[in-house]
């Protein structure tokens, strides 16, 4: 019998039972799964089977229709929440298709990303006092302080519309990491990218997890799913349908059902 | 390169406002100096309504309806209680505030093109309001013998005269310059830039993009109640005409032309847009026709507006290609 139960024994992600339906269609049928501290998990399946829907669900960009999901230790559900609470509770996302303030620069890009963590508002602008100013400075070091983490020093006050491809995919995940989440959901980063960079992603989301934030991620590129998680989760037609190891998913046989019908014999 | 570019900041903007604080002084023709008050107040109107469709990028055609409310704000509590001009101005630009808040409800649920019916739609309510409420707003007739604004200590009375307004509107420019500046580079600024850019992924960055929306028309509503009851206290009548929607596209022109998001682009194209006509007067009957040309060539040429940072053309451009 455990004496005391330390906060990372907790799961740092619980989905109870999570249902979201589009008209008649069940994008998210009861799913439930547990994501533990410090893990690099995967979520993989075939198109269409939900995964960014239950991102979504997750961010608060849409609410599921039944079911909890829970933070940490905490009681309450994450699921009705607006979008900037989730994130002021520590978690933070990237988009499939790159989303980035393409008119803002690198740097001020990040720096909105850290906006849950300062409190400056209207009067603190206008007026500016000296705590403003602190923050503001803290912002901007630490800011510089990730783009120089993801290598990007030299483009800080670049716009971020005219950045590479590759590098827009690293300061989306820069700007997503200035809130210092607990939890970090990345949706397909390494979709578009070639080999050398997608290498280079995977070193970049293990110094991530070093650095304490758990990770979620989508992808469709089985190589980079199976090398850098630890855990992974296949979902099909919005159900969960299977989750274990990498080595235990590649010989599941309704993970290769799912991907590659039902007459595929080995 | 760089001392150009320290010129083109500092130096340009020092001697347009060293000219602008002079003029009056030089130029003794009470109609040129008339005219410069109406153009001060449309920079006034361009800055506010920059805030919310040029920084945080809501399409607003109603402009006009958050001007009237602070004129008329003015015009009644001057003409029910004697409220001077200088305790008015707080008044009208506190009902400003509150009437943009409540502007920026469905602001909260809409977005782009409907939102933009929306405020089109509130600003005609308003005007035809203003018209139909008789007993309160005295119709199409307006509202007449409101006071001028006067100083205690020397005492002076503004009266008809035009250079005591002039110096008044060129102050309050001034004053929401610096004000608009600090908003522009704080941590409120860049959530309505990030708002501007992509609404989804600004929620998702812990931005609260309700407040973000309330606060920016919050901000527009402040700027037009002031510019309103100054407008009142100038001409100490006033009527539903002066708010009509062309009103709201004029400046909505102004701060397009002058450049989205730039406090130097609107006030020049807010300048060029009141004083343009003028010069235009010699070719009445092409007035109109110059004006409209001026502003598709603008668009053709310069999409970004005079003073607009140049990105927003490229994004212009890559927008067309990708077509």
């Amino acid at each position: 019998m455990k004496a005391k139960t330390s906060l990372s024994e907790f799961p740092i992600l619980t989905l109870q039972e999570v249902t979201k339906r589009f008209g008649g269609v069940g994008a998210l049928e009861q799913v439930s799964f547990t994501v533990d501290h410090g893990k690099i998990v995967g979520l993989i399946g075939p198109n269409g089977a939900g995964k960014t829907t239950l991102f979504n669900c997750i961010t608060g960009l849409s609410a599921p229709d039944s079911g909890f999901i829970y933070f940490g230790d905490s009681q309450a559900s994450l699921a009705h929440l607006y979008p900037y609470q989730v994130t002021v509770n520590g978690i933070a996302r990237t988009f499939q298709t790159i989303r980035l303030f393409k008119n803002m620069t690198a740097l001020e890009n990040i720096m909105v990303g850290a906006h849950s963590k300062a409190r400056a508002g209207l009067w603190g602008a206008l007026f500016r006092p000296e705590w403003v100013k602190l923050e503001q400075k803290k912002l901007r070091d630490h800011a510089h302080q990730l783009l120089a983490f993801f290598g990007l020093s030299s483009r800080a006050n670049e716009l971020a519309g005219n950045l590479s491809y590759g590098h827009q995919r690293k300061l989306e995940i820069a700007r997503a990491l200035a809130s210092d989440p607990k939890l970090l959901l990345l949706d397909e980063p390494a979709a578009g990218m070639n080999p050398k960079e997608k290498e280079e992603l995977l070193d970049l989301i293990r110094a991530i997890r070093e650095r304490g934030v758990t990770i979620l991620l989508i992808e469709h590129d089985m190589k980079v799913v199976m090398l850098v998680s630890e855990h992974v989760i296949v979902l099909d037609y919005g159900k969960k349908i299977a989750e274990g190891s990498p080595k235990k998913i590649q010989n599941d046989p309704r993970v290769i059902e799912a991907y590659l019908g039902k007459d595929f014999k080995k | 390169m760089k001392f150009k570019q320290a010129v083109l900041n500092k130096l340009v903007p020092f001697l347009f406002t060293v000219v602008i604080f002079i003029f009056p002084l030089v130029d003794r023709n009470p109609y040129h100096i008339d005219v410069m008050v109406s153009a001060g107040i449309f920079v006034l109107l361009a800055l506010g309504l920059n805030v919310i469709v040029g920084n945080a990028g809501i399409l607003n055609l109603g402009y006009a309806a958050f001007f009237a409310v602070g004129a008329y704000t003015y015009a009644l509590v001057n003409l029910h209680w004697h409220i001077p001009f200088w305790i008015g101005l707080w008044i009208s630009a506190l009902t400003g505030t509150i009437f943009g808040m409540l502007l920026a409800f469905p602001a909260l649920r809409l977005g782009g093109d409907y939102l933009a019916i929306v405020t089109l739609g509130a600003g005609e309510i308003v005007r035809i309001a203003l018209n139909n409420l008789d007993t309160i707003t005295g119709g199409p007739n307006g509202l007449l013998g409101i006071d001028h604004p006067s100083l205690l200590i020397p005492k002076y009375q503004f009266g008809v005269k035009s250079e005591p307004y002039y110096f008044l509107v060129l102050f309050l420019i001034l004053g929401f310059i610096f004000v608009l500046r600090r908003l522009e580079s704080s941590r409120l600024g860049l959530a309505w830039n990030a708002l501007r850019e992509d609404e989804l992924a600004a929620s998702c960055m812990g931005i609260n993009t309700a407040w973000a929306k309330l606060s920016a028309f919050a901000v527009g509503g402040f700027i037009a109640g002031v510019a309103g009851c100054v407008f009142a206290g100038k001409q100490g009548t006033i009527s539903p005409d002066s708010f009509d929607f062309v009103v709201s596209v004029m400046v909505l022109a102004m701060v397009v032309l002058g450049g989205l998001g730039s406090i130097r682009g609107v006030i020049l194209g807010a300048l060029i847009l009141s004083l343009l006509p003028e010069f235009l007067r010699r070719f009445e009957i092409y007035r109109m026709f110059l004006f409209g040309l001026a502003m598709i060539l603008m668009m053709l040429f310069r999409p970004q507006g005079i003073l607009g940072e140049v990105h927003h053309r490229e994004e212009f451009k890559k927008r067309n290609k990708s077509r």
